[in-house]
């Protein structure tokens, strides 16, 4: 994946300066080293504002190399303005080439889901990460929650869930659902739905977590155990549908509501783009669509 | 009082600048022992009880716990780590300000199951039915379990404090003016409560008031401090009816009335 400094017109190879992808990259080794532990790291400015996923791609751009297949979602969507974007963006600066189809990526760059197709040895799942403190809406203060994680002092984590089923009669969290990772450290999976938080555990594929904003990196190995937090009398649940998707007939996927007309009728489809149209290519019994670089 | 003493305090010291806050502060606190300390304000309570309790590094001294878990332990030479967890498994800490003790975003069922949840517990029913039990002691109506201590009446919120500390069967207690800043009615519930628990729970307590009659009716020895230093130490009683020193003289005289 390492690649030597080679010009590209105006840019750099993966437009960060090999100095920033190298700091870049310590900051990686050691947030693998330390399963769910957030790595500050000198971040670099870069061409998007923050909330436009800075942090994956100052990550992705650290990782990628010319041999790389890059995929890039947006709540699980290809064709999203910014996951093309994205996409585009590393097709001219890294020269990579770029799918859709989950099976033939190596970097998979994603904000809010993580593919339905099940991840291999070998593929790195780069997420974006908007606010990387899961105690930070418990605990404001930075240095505290530094020394609550140092010390595993996560009884405030257990007391929000405590809270949660006392008001709603269950852990209502559907989005950014807490993890321990490893039987360590306490991480927030960025905002993916609780959906997607078993297909974390002891996944093959290297989970890389990057926040811009705040200059943190984290990771999960492959087959590290990420357990999502719950009590023994009200343990953790994903979303299940009583449809199935519109397109394709999946049940087991993610699925989006979206009110097709004015009389509020309704239609549920996958939010995962690539898994839905595999699975339509397979009922016809025709091949799947050739995704264009 | 036979066995060890619980809590061994020897030569304590802090200093805020060139300014003593407490000087050279020593005693023995036995099992089932409540020890008042009392003086005016300024006079190193807080700062004392601080230091005892590990929440402030003394610049000199010692403070020596008969840990249940771990036998002798000096506090302020125990990793941070270790200290937090004795503090909230073996200790308690009543704030002044009740809004400093509790978490004042979450209900009181929250509040007080934290401690429960913070050692492990994972079971929702049992940690709730714990939390209601603890409402009842205190003598809160159990329907205000998901409620928020927001919407609580400042002596409510300091019986929730105290359940919230009690709920892990400390050893040891802490206390700052538990019931300073409540009306005189409100008081006396708390105070009421406050000695029926420690006698139910045995549980030894330091004390910090600035008022005689609390110190009366809950404590059983006494510390009398004037600028930095215990001038006067004795039970309760003696220390109250045949005061030695002639601050404490002053401090009866003009507070005690007769
Ligand atoms: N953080 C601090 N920084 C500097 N000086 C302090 C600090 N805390 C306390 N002091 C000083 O130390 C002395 C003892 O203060 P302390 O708060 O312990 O008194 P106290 O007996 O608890 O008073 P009160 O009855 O008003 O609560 C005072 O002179 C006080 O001004
Ligand atoms: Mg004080
Ligand atoms: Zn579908």
């Amino acid at each position: 994946m390492p690649d030597t400094a080679i010009q590209d017109g105006a840019y750099n190879y993966a437009y960060l300066d090999e100095q920033t992808k190298r700091m870049i990259r310590r900051a990686i080794l050691k947030a693998v080293a330390v399963p769910g532990y957030q790595v500050p790291f000198g971040g670099r400015e870069m061409p998007l504002p923050y909330g436009w996923g800075t942090g994956g791609i100052q990550v992705t751009a650290a990782i990628i190399g010319r041999d790389d297949t890059l995929k890039v979602i947006d709540q699980g969507a290809d064709d999203t303005t910014n996951a093309v974007s994205i996409r585009r963006f590393f097709a001219r600066v890294a020269d990579v080439a770029t799918t859709t189809r989950t099976g033939d990526a190596t970097v998979i760059q994603t904000r809010h889901r993580v593919p339905e197709t099940p991840l291999k040895e070998g593929q790195i799942l780069v997420f974006q990460v908007p606010i990387p403190e899961p105690l930070r809406m418990l605990e404001p203060r930075e240095t505290e929650t530094r020394t609550l994680h140092a010390l595993s002092e996560y009884g405030v984590m257990q007391v929000s869930l405590y809270e949660s089923i006392a008001r709603h009669g269950r852990i209502a969290k559907t989005y950014n659902y807490p993890v321990l990772v490893n039987g360590r450290y306490i991480m927030s999976p960025s905002p993916i739905p609780k959906f997607d938080n078993p297909k974390l555990d002891r996944s093959p594929a290297l989970q890389l977590y990057g926040a811009g904003r705040e200059k943190r990196i984290y990771a999960v190995p492959p087959y590290t155990p990420v357990k999502s937090l719950d009590f023994d009398d009200h343990p953790f649940e994903i979303e299940t549908w009583s449809e199935s998707c519109a397109l394709c007939g999946s049940k087991e996927s993610f699925l989006d509501e979206m009110i097709v007309d004015d009389t509020g009728k309704r239609l549920f489809l996958c939010s995962d783009t690539d898994w839905c149209q595999e699975r339509q290519g397979e009922r016809e019994g025709a091949p799947p669509e050739v995704p264009a670089k | 009082m036979t066995g060890r003493p619980l809590l061994s305090v020897r030569e304590l010291t802090k200093r805020f600048g060139n300014r003593v806050a407490c000087c050279d502060v020593g005693f023995d606190l036995w099992p089932g022992e409540v020890l008042g300390i009392v003086g005016e304000s300024g006079s190193g309570k807080t700062t004392l009880l601080n230091c005892l309790a590990g929440r402030m590094t003394p610049d000199a001294g010692s403070v020596i716990y008969d840990s249940n878990a771990s036998g002798l332990v000096d506090v302020h030479r125990l990793s941070e780590a270790r200290r937090r967890l004795l503090t909230r498994t073996e200790w308690g800490f009543v704030n002044q300000d009740a809004r400093e003790g509790l978490r004042m975003g979450v209900s009181a069922g929250a509040n007080i199951g934290e401690r429960l949840m913070a050692i492990g517990e994972r079971h929702y029913g049992e940690i709730r039915q714990t939390a209601t039990d603890w409402l009842g002691r205190v003598e809160i109506e159990l329907d205000r379990l998901d409620d928020r201590p927001t919407d609580f009446s400042g002596g409510m919120r300091q019986r929730l404090q105290i359940a919230r500390n009690l709920v892990s069967n400390p050893w040891l207690v802490f206390m700052d003016e538990p019931t300073g800043g409540l009306d005189v009615s409100v008081q006396a519930r708390i105070l009421d409560l406050l000695r029926g628990l420690v006698e139910n729970l045995h549980l030894s307590a330091v004390l910090v008031t600035h008022d005689l009659g609390v110190a009366r009716l809950l404590t059983h020895r006494l510390m009398v401090m004037q600028g930095g230093r215990v001038v006067e130490d004795g039970l309760t009683d003696q220390v109250l009816d045949d005061p030695q020193h002639a601050y404490t003289q002053m401090l009866v005289a003009s507070i005690l009335p007769a």
